[in-house]
């Protein structure tokens, strides 16, 4: 049995501020993690290693320093680490990356399934995972978690707003995983040394991907941003100083001035 | 020059932070008041390769050195000071000297179990009238065929009831006392003869066991010898040597959290309508921590650079006790710095400074008193000049 698992490299969103005059992000000394349901999705895929016995493949698509993540990952129990890393793939829109990830897929042949994070916390579209599926051919089932493997299909319970559904795929089928699957493991300490002195993290560029010039990356994206900006600031809070319960009467009168509650 | 982790070792870290804050810090508060070694905790470790972090994979180990080993105690003693000391007493004492003067068989059948965490190792010195003085140790050990049979007392052992593998050091010749005359063993639990006396109520640091450890004519195979015969003082030394690096670098972490939670604490703070993070008084103080903390760190990592990087030389017991000495009066300082910060509060057993600066104390005494850790540095500046320190 062959699972691919997709990650992406995103800066720890617990960590980052912005700043207060322009309103961006401020990335500088934010570390680097593995996008959080992307480790939900590797552990999904290490528990049928762990149960069933499985080559556990993890692929990103990123800068050089994506690197790091995949060693994280091979730390974990993956088995098995590619980087597409290319200045020809930067810039790509989700249609783009999902592209040349199913172009890498492709390369690496036979796999029964691939497992993606439902969505990443830096840009939250949840496209990748879907058309990667679509780019393969293959059947998707989003927001599972839960999974179990019976004979040559995958069943698998998808969280949605209202309730559960249980579908079932014929394998080999991409499936994306909600942090409500799992509690990921942690890297172990000797995996942690081992993955960065003894392991290879195969690097594959557009030529190995066999990519024409211009296709991919940001030449590649139909998605075109026209400009970004930051929501405008919240208004500071009122405080009102008075006696408890001068001050309740106040807030009282307020909200039902402005039909929040009746009265 | 470079200063910056490679990046195994800032990988290392993060794990063991997340490991140290999720499964130990909410139960650093129980483990303290319960005077409970955390087992389950120590279970988990060994399961993610902590209770063996220095020592070679080819024996159990994570293969990390004792850079690695630095950053686990450093991490695990910003939240509690119990569990780093369970580990600390296993990995960096007990397996340690196995490590350092174990034969291959020795490694495989006593260092491996142990760096896996499947055992638990004690280091077995300290004696009712051999403490600072350790070369006045009294336990006997006195050959019989094939065995030596151990007799006497240690006291204050730290995981000494919950130990299944004890480096123990015992007189083999009283009339060569510690130049020839001790003998290092490795003694199991389950040998005849051994058992576990008393245990003690302690100030802080309540969750590691500290525990009497009574031979009577405890039967010690031969080939359980551990390092040259007679040269178990040598052992004993250049074990706490060791220890004393990652000793430091616990305290490191100790006095980092002090630090942390000063500058919270003076954040949201108020008094005289504004917090107290405003006040020059506090400031100061906040100063002096993180001056101290950040010479600490310099010293504990360029010291276990040295020890991994084989460039120990003659200097490397008198960096060890600096380590040791300065870790743990920077510790002490910043505790009694955060505690004051805190005010009321820091005394209430409600905030985790309390048990913070209870659990500092030790540090000062343990491993080697901070007054011989001095002599130990000037008796190895003065030798350097020629003057023997007598």
């Amino acid at each position: 049995m062959k699972i691919v698992v997709t990650i992406k490299q995103v800066p720890d969103t617990n960590e980052v501020k912005l700043d207060p005059r322009t309103g961006t992000l401020i990335r500088e000394g934010v570390p680097s993690i593995i996008n959080p349901e992307d480790k939900n999705a590797l552990e999904e895929a290490l528990k049928l290693k762990d149960t069933l016995g499985a080559h556990v493949i993890v692929i990103t698509m990123g800068p050089p320093q994506a690197d790091d993540a995949l060693r994280e990952a091979l730390a974990m129990g993956a088995d098995e680490a590619i980087l597409l890393s290319d200045r020809a793939f930067a810039g790509a829109d989700t249609w783009a990356t999902a592209t040349t990830l199913g172009m890498a897929i492709k390369k690496i042949g036979e796999y029964d399934l691939i497992l993606a994070g439902r969505q990443a916390i830096d840009g939250d579209t949840a496209q990748v995972g879907p058309q990667l599926a679509e780019y393969l051919g293959i059947p998707q089932i989003t927001y599972v978690t839960e999974l179990t493997l019976t004979d040559g299909a995958v069943r698998a319970k998808r969280r949605l707003e209202d309730g559960y559904e249980v579908i079932e795929a014929p394998l080999p089928a991409l499936l994306t995983i909600t942090k409500e699957a799992n509690k990921p493991r942690y890297p172990t300490a000797p995996g942690i040394i081992t993955a960065y002195r003894a392991r290879q993290v195969t690097l594959w560029t557009s030529k190995d991907l066999g990519v024409e010039p211009g296709t991919l990356g940001l030449e590649g994206s139909p998605t075109q941003v026209r400009r970004s900006f930051s929501p405008p600031a919240k208004e500071p809070g009122e405080t009102i100083t008075a006696p408890p319960d001068e001050a309740a009467r106040q807030i009282l009168g307020r909200l039902k001035a402005r039909n929040i509650i009746q009265g | 020059m470079d200063f910056t982790f490679p990046k195994e070792y800032e990988l290392l870290r993060r794990m063991i932070r997340e490991f140290a804050q999720n499964e130990i810090a909410p139960i650093a508060e129980e483990i303290d008041v319960e005077e409970k070694v955390p087992m389950e905790v120590i279970r988990k470790a060994a399961k993610l390769g902590l209770m063996g972090v220095p020592f070679p994979q080819e024996y159990g180990g994570a293969g990390a050195g004792e850079m690695g080993y630095c950053i686990l105690m450093e991490e695990i003693n910003k939240v509690c000071g119990s569990t780093a000391t369970v580990i600390g007493a296993h990995t960096g004492i007990g397996a340690m000297a196995i490590y350092l003067d174990g034969t291959p068989e020795q490694k495989e059948k006593y260092l491996t179990p142990l760096a896996r965490g499947e055992k638990i190792a004690a280091f077995a010195l300290t004696e009712p009238n051999a403490g600072s003085d350790a070369a006045a140790i009294q336990t006997r050990a006195v050959r019989d065929g094939d065995n030596f049979i151990l007799n006497g007392t240690k006291i204050w052992i730290t995981n000494g009831d919950i130990a299944d593998i004890i480096t123990v050091f015992a007189v083999t010749d009283p009339a060569l006392g510690a130049r020839g005359g001790v003998t290092a063993f490795i003694v199991e639990k389950t040998f005849p003869g051994f058992r576990v006396g008393t245990k003690e109520t302690k100030m802080g640091i309540r969750g590691s066991s500290t525990a009497e450890l009574i031979f009577e004519d405890c039967v010690v195979p031969k080939e359980n010898v551990l390092g040259q015969f007679g040269a178990g003082f040598l052992t004993a030394l250049k074990t706490l040597d060791v220890g004393r690096i990652s000793l430091g670098a616990g305290c490191l972490g100790g006095a980092q959290a002090a630090l942390d939670a000063a500058i919270d604490f003076a954040k949201n703070r108020y008094q005289f309508g504004q917090p107290i993070a405003q006040k020059q008084a506090i400031q100061w103080m906040i100063a002096d921590m993180a001056t101290e903390i950040e010479a600490l760190r310099s010293l504990v990592y360029r010291t276990a650079w040295m020890m991994d990087s084989g460039n120990m030389g003659r200097d490397f017991s008198t960096y060890a006790a600096m380590c040791k000495v300065f870790g743990s009066e920077v510790l002490d300082r910043c505790v009694d710095k955060c505690v004051q910060i805190h005010g009321g509060m820091g005394y209430m057993k409600k905030y985790p400074v309390e048990r913070m600066y209870r659990d500092a104390r030790i540090t000062r005494i343990f491993e080697g008193t901070n007054e011989i850790q001095r002599l130990v540095i000037a008796t190895n500046l003065f030798r350097k000049v020629g003057v023997r320190i007598r």
